[in-house]
């Protein structure tokens, strides 16, 4: 991209012919302007549909009615929190919205407990084939999750469990066990043999180590797998499409797109009010995350 | 009855490397045992063969009498100081001292009660609520200590618990340690590569060389009575002078190139030289055997290397007189001392004084003396500390000097 | 590190591994303990349906006729599928979208990795605002983007003074489907791209500067060889899910119009709960696998870097 102008850079400075080094000036100007242009667009297509979600979702029904618009432009004369009360009063989208969090938080609370003891066991343990055994956890997150719906279902339509959020939590772990597992196992990598080896010599058994040592050492890792699983977890659309009925059972993402349709209209700010506040614990998470992880715990013990 | 005892034990690792081989050791009670030698010696894996952290492939470790090799770390009652100190970073120094005591599940008045003890001791208790990243490095070396101490273990395992401090506190913690150690009287095995660490600080010194152990013993025989060329190059400082010479068909005398050095009685002795008259043998001579014959003295000419001088380093109180004669010198580069000019034992070495190094030498000369670069000198040879090695095995001629277990 | 590099002395030679003492066969048992539950879980929820899939493929499995039920049908399931015109449009469109994503899609990414490498003030604000639209829930891209194509509540028509119905031509339902998938996918690729340019050390640069190669040389000859590896994940990421693209076409065309934009997932959704037929249903879904395996095979293949390991 514009690293061109580092590279030529220097070699000006050895150019003793005014104009010359003037023209390049301009140059390197141009191309700095050019780039910061280019992030500006880039940053303006991430995050201009979130401003324009955010924009529909404060309309009035009538407004959205008269489409797109006059008042109702880039920026609308009237904004009114009409759709917001109306998903949560009239279409009841808070228990969609504690089902997604039930589901989302216990997926990752297993995640966590099971990723971290098997991406112990890969990074430390003296097992045979580790190998193998991790290539297959990688593989299992790649598997397509539409060939996993008719037999899932056919099993919990069996077992009585259609139509519940319950074991949602424990298929949702395919999306997020391979991907922690390999992360923490590349975090307790990282961590220096030296300080669980001398938690044994202490007195501790593997698991206190583990317990007590190890994983408060790598928390930043444990974290951030655990904002990853949560993400992915409250991500899904696939599964709670496929297994729930019951618009109460429902989680948010299956509730969005069931909300605002009627037979007359496509009531967008009614959705996109859900939009919106679906992102939101995604978008703080991110924010709070980049902060997080870069504190590293260990810096400043070894040396 | 020994607090650490290894039999015959050796350590394979699965790719086929034999690490430690037929190491058979032992600590006495109180006693502060130091593994030396060069790196990939098999020192450190012999000490976390100890601690439990390696496991041991053949032969037997004892703690306390008690056979060990099927035990945990935790159930082995020693303690350790890593080279990294592996300090636990999310802990206050309060809490790593204490978090051995935490294991053994002791009341919690009873555990600050030692953490402050032993934080007293090492002069801790203003650090005792920071945690290990707001320490200097002396402060975190005195955690790990620290740790150790608490314990009342029954053996402490030191591994280079010095080496990443810069070089003036490494001298004034080597004191430290030792004084920390001889008050508590816990049996201690210390794993370094420094060789003066290894001769301060231990009561005996094992010095090891590719797994095997070279010799046993406390450090002024370790130096008087090297058993063999490696712990002779090995120890000491400037490294010992290492010549190839003749012994004469009498076993009276060695010729040096055409340089003759008469052998003390000792050494003349039928048991010691017998099998070598008139044959090639390795004399050692360390640089505080020679001295400069020009500030008197009576040697007679059987006492005396003439040599050309080709640098003086001048240290204050002595000298360090670099000079070659006309001998053939066994350089670093021979298999029977691979590694012994290894990390510090190197530093002061001839070998590197360029194009002389195969016939130079290093004397350790009063300061008075006025050798300069560039003459010719004379050196008195104290001939009663000489050494002479069998040029094939390596190992001393003195019988009595050779290690007991082989 | 404290542990030394071991003399090299041989022992045992051909005899094998030398024994091993019972405390490490001990922590051996509790590694395979601890991996245990990972394990049964990922095995539950992925080999188990492939297995049942596979033998629901040969046989009669549909939950709506009571007749044949659990019948052994041998591959006419199979038969069937290849036959079908449905499916083959499907496996199509999937393919093309896929490729054509995966090209558009990795080339972008990469852009916006060297620009995201780049050391400039406001790189934070770029970070975070690229990791927003790869954080939300494909639900809120696709509904997000089914907003901004509407003719009457989007941005689309509206900024750009044109009048088209988006969601009700070919051509168009599938361009609004990928600008919704590349929108949510590129941050992530982009990521893996900039984690690859992150490892490869600076001092080469420094070199190939003073060697006098320009920018698209050494882009050219350095960066691309050495994000290789970077590139094969990124690659093998986006071709798997632009191969099992659902969410999306769910949301946006429900495979709309007509059948113009049914993929492959999608096909094997109706399949399983709109036909419950488990039967045909379970062959497409074996397909479905071996189709990502072998596409995970040749990125894998194409890309091996044997020089780079």
């Amino acid at each position: 991209m514009s690293t061109e102008s580092a590279a030529t850079g220097p070699l000006a400075v050895s150019r003793p012919h005014r104009p010359g080094t003037r023209s390049r000036r301009v140059q390197r100007i141009v191309r700095e302007v050019c780039f910061y242009l280019a992030v500006l667009i880039v940053i303006l297509i991430a995050l201009f549909p979130f401003y324009w979600i955010l924009r529909t979702s404060l309309l009035s029904d009538q407004a959205v009615g008269q489409g797109v618009g006059g008042p109702n432009g880039i920026i609308p004369a009237h904004l009114t929190g009409s759709a917001y009360s109306e998903d949560f009063n009239q279409q009841g989208f808070l228990t969609p919205l504690i089902n997604s969090a039930i589901v989302a938080g216990l997926t990752t609370l297993i995640t966590i407990v099971v990723a971290t003891l098997a991406g112990y066991a890969l990074a430390r343990m003296p097992i045979r084939g580790a190998g193998a055994i991790l290539a297959f956890i990688l593989v299992a997150g790649f598997f397509p999750v539409l060939a996993m719906v008719g037999p899932l279902f056919l099993v919990l339509r069996n077992l009585g469990f259609l139509d519940s959020i319950w074991p949602l939590i424990i298929v949702y772990l395919v999306y997020t066990l391979p991907i922690a597992t390999y992360l923490l196992r590349n975090f307790f990598m990282q961590i220096p043999a030296d300080l669980e080896e001398a938690a044994l010599v202490d007195g501790a058994t593997r698991l206190v180590a583990l317990r007590r040592v190890v994983v408060p050492v790598a928390i930043p890792g444990v974290f951030t797998a655990g904002i990853i699983a949560f993400i992915l977890a409250w991500n899904d659309f696939a599964f709670a499409v496929s297994f729930l009925e019951t618009p109460s059972h429902f989680t948010a993402p299956l509730a969005i797109v069931n909300l605002g349709q009627s037979q007359f209209q496509v009531f967008y700010n009614r959705i996109d009010a859900a939009v919106v506040i679906i992102t939101i614990p995604v978008a703080l998470l991110v924010l709070f995350a980049q902060r997080r992880i870069v504190a590293g715990l260990t810096a400043g013990s070894f040396r | 009855m020994a607090p650490l005892r290894f039999i015959d034990v050796s350590k394979v690792y699965p790719n086929g490397v034999e690490a430690v081989s037929h190491l058979t050791l032992d600590v006495e009670d109180g006693e502060f045992v130091v593994l030396v030698g060069p790196s990939g010696c098999g020192k450190t894996t012999a000490l976390r063969m100890v601690a439990g952290l390696e496991d041991v492939t053949d032969g037997e470790i004892e703690i306390g009498d008690r056979p060990v090799n099927d035990l945990t770390p935790r159930e082995r009652d020693i303690a350790m100081v890593f080279q990294n100190y592996a300090l636990y970073p999310h802990m206050t120094v309060a809490e790593n001292i204490g978090f051995s005591l935490l294991m053994q599940k002791l009341p919690k008045g009873e555990v600050d009660a030692k953490v402050e003890d032993a934080a007293r001791v090492l002069g801790l208790t203003e650090q005792l609520r920071r945690k290990p990243a707001q320490l200097s490095g002396g402060q975190r070396q005195r955690v790990a200590m620290g740790r150790a101490i608490v314990r009342e273990p029954a053996a402490f395992l030191m591994d280079e618990p010095l080496s990443n401090l810069d070089a003036k506190l490494r001298v004034h913690m080597r004191a430290e340690v030792s004084r920390l150690q001889r008050r508590l009287g816990v049996a201690t095995l210390y794993v370094t590569h420094d060789q003066v660490e290894a001769m301060t600080m231990g009561d005996r010194v094992a010095v090891m060389r590719t797994g095997k152990l070279q010799q046993y013993a406390p450090p002024k025989q370790l130096y008087d009575r090297p058993a063999n060329l490696f712990v002779a190059a090995f120890i000491g400082s400037p490294a010992m002078n290492l010549y190839q010479a003749t012994v004469d068909s009498e076993g009276r005398s060695i010729a040096l190139g055409n340089q003759t050095l008469a052998l003390p009685g000792e050494l003349a002795d039928e048991a010691v030289i017998g099998r070598y008259r008139g044959e090639r043998v390795v004399v050692g001579i360390r640089p505080e055997a020679l001295g400069d014959a020009a500030l008197g003295g009576h040697a007679s000419t059987s006492q005396r290397l003439q040599g050309t001088v080709d640098l003086v380093e001048e240290l204050g109180a002595e000298k360090l007189v670099h000079f070659r004669i006309d001998a053939e010198r066994l350089s670093t580069g021979d298999e029977r001392l691979a590694g012994a000019d290894d990390e510090t034992g190197g530093e002061l070495n001839t070998g590197e004084i360029g194009t002389a190094a195969a016939s130079a030498g290093v004397a350790r000369i009063a300061s008075r003396s006025e050798i300069a670069a560039g003459q010719e000198a004379a050196f008195m040879v104290d001939t009663t500390s000489l050494h002479l090695f069998d040029p094939d095995e390596g190992a001393s001629l003195r019988g009595e000097a050779r290690q007991p277990h082989s | 590190m404290a542990t030394e590099a071991p003399p090299a002395l041989r022992f045992g030679g051909r005899h094998g591994r030398p024994p091993v003492s019972g405390r490490v066969r001990a922590d051996r048992r509790l590694g395979y303990l601890m991996l245990a539950p990972a394990i049964v879980l990922l095995l539950a929820v992925t080999a188990y349906p492939l297995v049942y899939n596979l033998w629901n493929s040969f046989h009669a499995e549909n939950l709506s006729e009571i007749t044949g039920q659990g019948g052994w049908v041998g591959v006419d399931n199979y038969t069937r599928m290849f036959r079908s015109s449905e499916w083959l449009h499907a496996l199509w469109r999937t393919l093309a979208f896929a490729g054509v994503s995966v090209a558009i899609e990795t080339v972008l990414a990469l852009g916006l990795a060297l620009m995201l490498h780049r050391r400039f003030r406001g790189r934070g604000l770029l970070r975070v605002a690229v990791l927003i639209p790869w954080a939300v829930p494909t639900v809120v891209s696709a509904t997000l983007w089914k907003t901004m194509f509407d003719q009457r509540s989007g941005f689309v028509d509206y900024i750009f003074g044109l009048h088209t119905t988006w969601l009700s031509g070919i051509w168009t339902s599938w361009t609004a489907i990928f600008v919704a998938d590349a929108w949510k996918n590129i941050p992530f690729i982009a990521l893996i791209l900039l984690s690859g340019l992150q490892v490869i050390p600076t001092e080469i640069y420094e070199a190939a500067r003073i060697d006098g190669a320009s920018w698209w040389q050494t882009f050219r000859r350095l960066t691309l060889p050495l994000l290789k590896p970077a590139l094969a994940v990124a690659l093998i990421f986006r071709l798997l899910s632009g191969l099992l693209i659902f969410d999306v076409v769910y949301i946006m065309t429900g495979g709309g119009p007509g059948l113009s934009t049914e993929t492959l997932s999608f096909l094997n959704w109706q399949t399983f709960l709109v036909d419950t037929d488990f039967g045909y249903g379970g062959a497409i879904s074996v397909m479905l696998v071996v189709l990502c395996l072998l596409a995970a095979g040749i990125v894998g293949w194409l890309m091996r870097t044997r020089d780079l390991r």
